[in-house]
């Protein structure tokens, strides 16, 4: 699975930790928020919250993450994931 | 797993909205009796949420072209004009529109949600980017589908926050379209054209105006916020829509663009669905004659809307950014505004929901949208109805003076 490729590359629990701190004030810490988080069924966040956070992370990152992306990412795990990949390019 | 369980949460949304009075989803017009008011539940009620701006639903020259048109050519095209062939009226009206626009193109469509898919989709492909306000409608959203390009948001009404986006694409292949609203239906604000332009030219994009509340409102002769701003030779695409100023139903978008007719066989939201009745044409060329002929109309729409935003305000309301024909009043949670908007329709004022997702910020509101048929009285009746629910809520303390009475 290209899960676990990604996972054992380097940056990966870098920008996970990132992510989920950026979550966590996101959300004001109401939740437990680990890799296999779903941001729609987990943390209660509609599909425009859930393109605000890729708006933010965009600044975060410095990098372009269309919106295209988002039918890919359901979970934490995913969007650190997309980030990656993108910043590859 | 049914076909429908992935709406469970839209159906809880639903199952709260519906809970707490009337279904605002299914308000039943039952008798329509002017621009302004209508019998909703058997009562007499002011509507203030119809986005008629120039209050032409009535009018009695474009009700006459209609009925004309529709004894002389029938009720319907039964089909798109690449197979059925085009009307006179499909000619004229976009002859009309590209006049009065001063433009050398335009493209009529059968709504302006799909003038939007149309454009969107046959504007761009994969290999372009679509750079979008947040705050962009749901038909730019599901255009940005359509298209297949990559889509990038940016900051609502936010030229540096759009900059930087753009220098973040700079470096990758394929045109930049950008696109945004004249006026913001949920709040009622403008864009930053003039800045939005200079950024749009330092990156060499395009940019693309969805100018459906703004066409008829803004602008020395309703040309919208790209003629008000006076930077209508840098908008490339200008959309709008027959359903609000012209009081109709359709979309067109009108453009200089060399090759432009070509769109006519590339858009497949054109292409692939039949075209707008002669009627409807009719009626929307007679509205953009009075549109043109009637600049007073225009004039009492924005004398309206300062009237209801003054009121409004000095009761203490928190309302958008700037005076326009949508006033947005903010309240401070869904149900609160759903509560509000029972106890405006139980009095006989019509106002739309407006509840997140749909809202920016997750905001709640309510949206009033002013016509230029709505009288001073009427006006001055909304905003002592909105009052009456405040008090009657506890959002807003009744003034002393008049509890005294
Ligand atoms: C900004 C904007 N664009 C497009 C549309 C769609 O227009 P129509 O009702 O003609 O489909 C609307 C409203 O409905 C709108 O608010």
């Amino acid at each position: 699975m290209n899960g676990s490729i990604a996972v054992a590359e380097a940056g990966y629990d870098e920008v996970l930790r990132d992510v989920m701190t950026f979550l966590n004030d996101q959300t004001k810490r109401r939740y437990e928020i680990t890799e296999s988080t779903n941001m729609a069924r987990d943390l209660n966040l509609d599909s425009l919250a859930v393109m605000d956070v890729l708006l933010a992370l965009e600044d975060k990152f410095d990098v372009s993450i269309p919106i295209n992306h988002l039918a890919e990412i359901q979970t934490v795990s995913d969007l650190a994931r997309t980030i990656i990949d993108i910043k590859k390019g | 797993m049914s076909l429908l369980a992935r709406f469970t949460h839209v159906a809880n949304n639903y199952g709260k909205a519906t809970a707490l009075g009337a279904n605002p989803f299914k308000v039943r017009m039952e008798k329509v009796i002017s621009p302004t008011e209508a019998i909703v539940n058997g009562r007499q009620t002011t509507l203030a949420g119809t986005h008629n701006y120039l209050g032409l639903t009535f009018d009695a020259d474009c009700i006459e072209a209609a009925i004309a048109a529709l004894r002389q050519e029938g009720t319907g095209t039964t089909g798109s004009r690449v197979a059925n062939g085009s009307y006179s009226h499909h000619r004229g009206l976009e002859d009309e529109l590209a006049e009065f626009f001063g433009r050398r193109h335009a493209m009529v469509f059968s709504t302006g949600y799909q003038a939007n898919l149309g454009m969107l989709s046959a504007l761009v492909g994969p290999d372009d980017h679509l750079v979008i306000d947040a705050d962009c409608h749901a038909s730019i959203y599901d255009g940005c589908k359509l298209a297949g390009a990559k889509v990038t948001r940016f900051r609502h009404n936010d030229p540096a926050d759009l900059e930087k986006r753009l220098r973040r694409l700079a470096a990758e292949g394929g045109n930049k379209l950008i696109v945004i609203e004249g006026i913001y239906s949920m709040l009622g604000d403008e864009a930053p054209l003039r800045e939005i332009v200079e950024v749009k030219k330092k990156y060499g994009a395009y940019l693309l105006v969805d100018e459906a509340h703004s066409v008829g409102v803004l602008g020395e002769r309703g040309r919208g916020l790209a003629e008000a701003a006076g930077c209508e030779a840098d908008v490339d695409f200008v959309v709008g829509t027959f359903s609000k100023s012209f009081g109709s139903v359709g979309g067109f978008c009108v453009s200089d663009m060399e090759g432009f007719d070509l769109l006519r066989v590339a858009s497949r939201p054109y292409t692939f669905t039949a075209s707008l009745p002669p009627s409807v044409m009719a009626s929307v060329r007679a509205a953009l004659k009075a549109l043109q002929e009637r600049p007073e109309l225009r004039r009492k729409l924005h004398d309206n809307a300062a009237l209801l935003y003054g009121e409004l305000s000095r009761s203490g309301f928190t309302l958008g950014p700037v005076v326009n024909p949508i006033v947005a009043v903010r309240l401070e949670d869904p149900e609160t505004a759903i509560r509000f908007w029972n106890g405006l329709l139980e009095r006989g004022v019509y106002v739309n929901l407006a509840l997140p997702p749909a809202t920016p910020n997750g905001w709640s509101m309510l949206r009033v949208s002013v016509s230029a048929a709505h009288s001073a009285k009427q006006l001055m009746h909304i905003a002592a109805v909105f009052r009456d629910v405040a008090y009657d809520l506890g959002i807003l303390e009744m003034p002393v003076r008049a509890a005294a009475f």
